[in-house]
C-alpha cells in the first residue's frame, strides 16, 4: 500500500466566491489506476473543486498537485496530461464521428498517423463502422457518451475527469460505460469520477462524499458503509447530505 | 373517468436525411389519482409523450386525451387545468423566486395567497430565499421552485418531465415526498424519470425504450414478470469476477449492480458456480439469492 | 388585465436587470447620430480652397486674409482665370472656390452692393454645406465689420453654388437615417431576441401551457421595447434639435404619428423573425444582415437611392425604412403636411399592415 503512487495530492485546496466558500481546505490524495468517486449533493462544492483540479479556475489557497504539475504554475502541463468528459459537452454534434476523433486527436497533439491507426482502433472497438461517417447528432446518448470517452483517452492520459458521464443514459449501456472505465483503470489510467447513481458510487476504488464545500469521508465504500453502519452507499450517502446545512 | 388516455400514439420527427420514430404506436392510460411512472434512458419517447398530452405538440397517429379532453380539438381547456414541468428548468434565471412565483400565478388567473396551502409545504422550504435569483439556486431547489409554479394554480393533473434528473439522492427523495403529499390532495401525476430506483414509488409504470412501451403495470406485478432466480455474487475482485461470470458456460446475463454483480443463470446450477468461481481463484465469493428490482426487469425487457 | 400587466412587468424586470443591455439600447441612438451628425458636420478643419479674385484690391485682400486665418480653411492655391475652377475641383485637392468679381471694392463703394461666388464640391453634401456656410459666415461677419463705420450699410452678398450635386440629395441624412435604423434595431432585434430567448429557456412550454392567449405573450414582450423606442426618439430629436442644430420644420404631432406607425411595423417583423428561428443568435444575425444590412445599403440613408442601379433601386421600395426615411425628411426638413405625404403613409401602413398579419398568424401555438 505504501509504494502507491499518488496522481492527485492536494492539500487545503479552498476556492472563496467572495464571502461564500465553495470548497473548503479539502486534502486528499488519489492513487495511480485508481477509480476515485467525487460525491456530493447540488451545491456541495463538486464542480469548483473538479475546476480546480483540471486547471481552469484558480484556487483561492491552498495546494494542488495533478499528474505532479502544480495548479497554479502548469495548468498547460496538467490540461495535456489529463482527459475530461462531462455530461453537458462531450462532441461536437454536427461533425461526424471520424471527423470528432480526428479534431480532439489534433488538439491532443497526437501525429496524423496516431490519429489514423487510433480511429480505426476506435471504431472497431466500439463497432462504429457504420455510423463512421454520420454525424455525432444521430447517435444515441450511451453511444455517444461511450464514443466521447474513448476519444477523451485518445491521448493516453495520465488522469481522466469524469462529469456525471452517465447520467440519462439506459440501464445496459451504463454498464458498459463503466467497463470501459474499468479498462481503463486496468491500463494505469487513474479515474475521476462524479455520478448521482449510488450503485456506480460502489463501482469505484474509493469515494470521497462532500457536504457543504467540505470533505466530510473518504474511504472504500465497504469502509464506508462498515463506518456508518449503513446497507448501501445511498444509505451513507443520505446519512451525510442530509446534515447539509448550506441552503443550496 | 380515465386521467389521461394515449391510443396508438405515433410521433416522427424528420432529419436531415433519415427520420426518427420518437413514440412508436404507444397506448396506455393513467387514472384519476394516480401517480404513474414513465420510465427509460433518454430517446425513450418519454418527453414526446408529455408535449403531445401538453397539447405542445402534434401527433402523427392516433389519438389522445387528458380528462376526456382531446388534445387537438380541446386544446384550450387543457391548457387551463393541467399543471407542467417541462424536462430543462424553465424559469426565469434573472427574476427571484417569489417574482416567478408571482409571475405564473398570475398568468394562470390566480394569486399566491389563493392556493398558498397547496403550495405551502414546498415553498416554506423556498421561503428564506424569495428574495434570490433562480439563476443562483441549485439543482433541487430549482426543481422545487420549478414545481410550486408548475402547481400554484391547482392544476387537477402535474405532467413532471424528468424533475429530477442531475438532482443528487437527498433531494430526490425529498421531491418524492412531495410527491406522495400531493397525491393525497387528489392531484394525478404523470412523472418520468430515467431512474430506475424511483419506480417503486409509483403506483403504476411503463416501462420505455426507443419509443416503444416494454410493458405496464404497478412495479410489484413488474417484479414478479421476472420469473428467473435472480443472485447476487461478490467477490474481492469484482471486475474479474465479471469477467469470469460472463464466460461461464450457463451464465445467461451478469451485470454489475453496485457491490454486487446481479446474474441470472440458464439452469439453476449454484453448486457447480460455487466450483467455477472457485476454480478460477475466487476464494471468498458469496452468491446470494435476491429479489429482482425494476432496474433488472428493465434491462431483462431491453433484451428481449 | 392583470395577467398583461404583470408579464410586461416581468419583461421589464427582464430588461432593467440587464444592465449592460440597457445602457448600450439607450446610449446607441446618442453614440450614432453623434458619430454620423456632429463629428462629420462640424468638425471639419484646415479645408483646403481655391481662390479666384478678379478684383485684387484692398477690400479683397481683407475678406481673403480673413478667410486664411480661420482654423477652417487653408489656401491651396490661388486662380487666375475661371477655366481653371473646375479643374481645381477635378484634382481632388479643394473642396471650396471662393471668387471675387472684378472692381470688388469700387462697386461696393458706389453701389453699396458686391458679389462673392462660394463653390462647393458637393459630391459630400454635408461637407459641402458647412464649408459654403463657414465661408459665408466670414465674409458676412467682415461686412458687419465694414458697416460699423458706414451708413447706409454695404452688402456683400454671397452666392453659394454646389457643383455635382445641386439639389444637395443625402443633406441632413443623418437624423432621418439613425432614426430609421436605431428604431428597427431595438425594435425588431431586441423583440426578436425576448421572444425567441423563452423558446430557448424552455419557458416558452409553460407559457403556452397556459391559459395566457398568445397575443398577450406578443404584446407583453412588444410593449417595453416600444417604451424605449419611444425614448430613443426622445433623444434623437432633442439631440438633432439642441445639438446638431436641425430644427424640426414641419408638424411634431405628424412626425410622431409616422414614427409611431414605422415603430409597430418593426415590431411585427420583429415578431416575424421570432417565428423563423429557434436560437437568439439566428434571431439576431437574421435581425441584423436581413434587416440593419438592406436599411444601411438601401433606404437612401448611406448612399442616394437616385445612384444606385435600377435593380436595387426597385429592392429598396420594400424596405419599410426607405419609405420611413422619406417620411422624416419631409416633415422634419422640408416641413411637409400630410397632404403631401399621404403616400407614403399609405405605403408604410400597408407594409405595417401585412408584416403584423402575417407575423400573428406564423405564431405559433405549438411547439412545431
Amino acid at each position: 500500500m505504501t509504494q502507491k503512487e499518488i496522481v492527485i495530492k492536494t492539500n487545503k485546496l479552498t476556492k472563496k466566491f467572495g464571502d461564500f466558500i465553495a470548497a473548503n481546505e479539502i486534502t486528499f490524495e488519489v492513487y495511480k489506476g485508481e477509480i476515485f468517486g467525487f460525491l456530493g449533493a447540488n451545491g456541495a462544492g463538486k464542480t469548483t473543486a473538479m475546476k480546480m483540479l483540471i486547471g481552469i479556475s484558480k484556487p483561492s489557497y491552498g495546494y494542488a498537485q495533478i499528474a505532479g504539475y502544480d495548479v497554479y504554475k502548469e495548468t498547460e502541463l496538467i490540461k495535456k496530461n489529463i482527459g475530461y468528459m462531462s455530461q453537458k459537452f462531450s462532441l461536437y454534434e454536427d461533425l461526424t464521428i471520424k471527423e470528432n476523433i480526428h479534431l480532439f486527436g489534433g488538439i491532443y497533439g497526437l501525429s496524423e498517423e496516431q490519429i489514423k491507426t487510433k480511429r480505426e482502433a476506435l471504431i472497431d472497438k466500439l463497432d462504429l463502422h457504420s455510423q463512421a461517417d454520420k454525424l455525432v447528432a444521430s447517435l444515441p446518448l450511451g453511444w455517444k457518451q461511450k464514443l466521447a470517452f474513448s476519444i477523451a483517452i485518445v491521448h493516453k492520459p495520465k488522469i481522466i475527469f469524469l462529469d456525471e458521464p452517465t447520467g440519462g443514459v439506459d440501464p445496459i449501456t451504463r454498464r458498459q460505460f463503466w467497463d470501459m472505465i474499468y479498462e481503463a483503470a486496468a491500463n494505469g489510467i487513474t479515474v475521476f469520477v462524479t455520478t448521482h447513481y449510488m450503485d456506480e458510487a460502489e463501482y469505484c476504488n474509493r469515494v470521497s462524499i462532500m457536504v457543504d464545500g467540505v470533505i466530510q469521508a473518504i474511504d472504500s465504500p465497504d469502509g464506508l458503509k462498515r463506518k456508518y453502519n449503513a446497507q448501501s452507499m445511498e444509505e451513507v450517502f443520505l446519512m451525510l447530505a442530509r446534515g447539509a446545512k448550506r441552503g443550496e | 373517468m380515465k386521467a389521461v388516455e394515449l391510443k396508438n400514439i405515433v410521433k416522427t420527427y424528420a432529419l436531415k436525411k433519415s427520420s426518427v420514430t420518437a413514440v412508436d404506436d404507444v397506448s396506455f392510460s393513467v387514472e384519476e389519482g394516480e401517480i404513474f411512472g414513465l420510465i427509460g434512458p433518454d430517446g425513450a419517447g418519454k418527453t414526446s409523450i408529455f408535449r403531445i398530452l401538453t397539447t405542445l405538440l402534434l401527433a402523427d397517429k392516433g389519438n389522445a386525451k387528458v380528462l376526456c379532453n382531446d388534445v387537438v380539438k380541446d386544446w384550450k381547456t387543457i391548457r387551463d387545468i393541467v399543471g407542467y414541468m417541462p424536462g430543462r428548468f424553465s424559469l426565469y434565471q434573472d427574476l427571484t423566486v417569489e417574482e416567478n412565483l408571482d409571475f405564473f400565478a398570475t398568468i394562470f388567473n390566480t394569486t399566491i395567497q389563493e392556493n398558498y396551502d397547496l403550495v405551502a409545504d414546498i415553498y416554506k422550504q423556498l421561503e428564506p430565499f424569495k428574495t434570490r435569483r433562480a439563476g443562483k439556486l441549485s439543482g433541487g431547489m430549482k426543481q422545487k421552485l420549478a414545481l410550486s409554479c408548475a402547481l400554484i394554480h391547482k392544476p387537477k393533473i402535474l405532467f413532471l418531465d424528468e424533475p429530477t434528473t442531475g438532482v443528487d439522492p437527498v433531494s430526490r427523495k425529498e421531491f418524492w415526498e412531495i410527491l406522495k403529499r400531493l397525491k393525497k390532495q387528489g392531484i394525478t401525476i404523470l412523472v418520468s424519470t430515467p431512474y430506475m430506483d424511483e419506480a417503486k414509488l409509483c403506483d403504476r409504470i411503463a416501462l420505455m425504450q426507443k419509443g416503444k412501451i416494454m410493458t405496464i403495470d404497478t412495479p410489484e406485478a413488474i417484479v414478479n414478470q421476472f420469473g428467473k432466480n435472480l443472485y447476487a455474487v461478490h467477490s474481492e475482485s469484482m471486475f474479474k469476477l465479471l469477467n469470469d461470470l460472463r464466460s461461464f458456460t450457463k451464465t445467461e446475463s451478469c451485470f454489475a449492480f453496485g457491490e454486487n454483480h446481479h446474474l441470472t443463470l440458464k439452469e439453476e446450477c449454484t453448486t457447480e458456480l460455487e466450483k467455477y468461481l472457485l476454480a478460477s481463484g475466487h476464494n471468498n465469493a458469496t452468491i446470494k439469492k435476491l429479489e429482482p428490482g425494476i432496474e433488472d426487469c428493465f434491462m431483462q425487457l431491453m433484451k428481449k | 388585465m392583470k395577467q398583461l400587466l404583470t408579464f410586461i412587468k416581468k419583461e421589464f424586470h427582464h430588461i432593467l436587470r440587464d444592465t449592460r443591455s440597457l445602457l448600450v439600447l439607450l446610449a446607441l441612438p446618442i453614440v450614432q447620430l453623434l458619430i454620423f451628425g456632429f463629428a462629420i458636420t462640424n468638425e471639419i478643419r484646415n479645408s483646403n480652397i481655391a481662390i479666384l479674385d478678379n478684383a485684387k484690391d484692398e477690400t479683397t485682400q481683407k475678406i481673403i486674409t480673413k478667410i486664411e486665418n480661420s482654423k477652417y480653411f487653408d489656401i491651396d492655391r490661388t486662380l487666375t482665370t475661371n477655366n481653371q475652377i473646375e479643374e481645381a475641383f477635378k484634382s481632388g485637392k479643394i473642396k471650396l472656390a471662393v471668387v471675387f468679381q472684378t472692381n470688388f471694392q469700387n462697386v461696393l463703394a458706389h453701389t453699396n452692393k458686391a458679389q462673392v461666388q462660394i463653390i462647393a464640391d458637393a459630391t459630400d453634401p454635408n461637407q459641402a454645406t458647412t464649408l459654403a456656410n463657414y465661408a459665408n459666415a466670414i465674409i458676412m461677419d467682415y461686412q458687419n465689420d465694414l458697416n460699423e463705420t458706414n451708413k447706409p450699410p454695404y452688402t456683400i452678398s454671397a452666392e453659394i453654388r454646389m457643383l455635382y450635386n445641386p439639389e444637395l440629395k443625402g443633406a441632413y441624412s443623418s437624423v432621418p437615417g439613425v432614426m430609421g435604423m436605431i428604431l428597427l434595431l431595438i425594435s425588431t432585434m431586441m423583440t426578436s431576441i425576448s421572444i425567441v430567448k423563452e423558446k430557448e429557456l424552455g419557458t416558452m412550454e409553460i407559457l403556452l401551457v397556459s391559459p395566457i392567449k398568445p397575443l398577450m405573450i406578443i404584446l407583453s414582450k412588444v410593449v417595453p421595447y416600444f417604451v424605449i423606442s419611444l425614448v430613443n426618439i426622445a433623444t434623437i430629436l432633442l439631440l438633432s434639435v439642441f445639438v446638431l442644430g436641425m430644427p424640426i420644420q414641419g408638424s411634431l404631432f405628424l412626425l410622431i404619428v409616422v414614427t409611431v406607425l414605422y415603430l409597430i411595423c418593426a415590431l411585427s417583423l420583429g415578431i416575424l423573425i421570432s417565428t423563423v428561428t429557434e436560437s437568439q443568435l439566428a434571431a439576431m444575425l437574421l435581425s441584423l444582415l436581413g434587416l440593419m444590412l438592406p436599411v444601411v445599403m438601401l433606404s437612401g440613408y448611406a448612399f442616394p437611392i437616385a445612384n444606385m442601379p435600377v435593380v436595387l433601386q426597385a429592392l429598396s421600395n420594400i424596405v419599410p425604412a426607405k419609405w420611413y426615411i422619406i417620411l422624416v425628411k419631409s416633415v422634419m426638413i422640408k416641413g411637409l403636411g400630410l397632404s403631401a405625404i399621404w403616400n407614403e403613409v399609405l405605403i408604410l401602413t400597408a407594409m405595417t399592415i401585412f408584416f403584423l398579419f402575417v407575423s400573428l398568424k406564423r405564431f405559433k401555438i405549438r411547439l412545431q
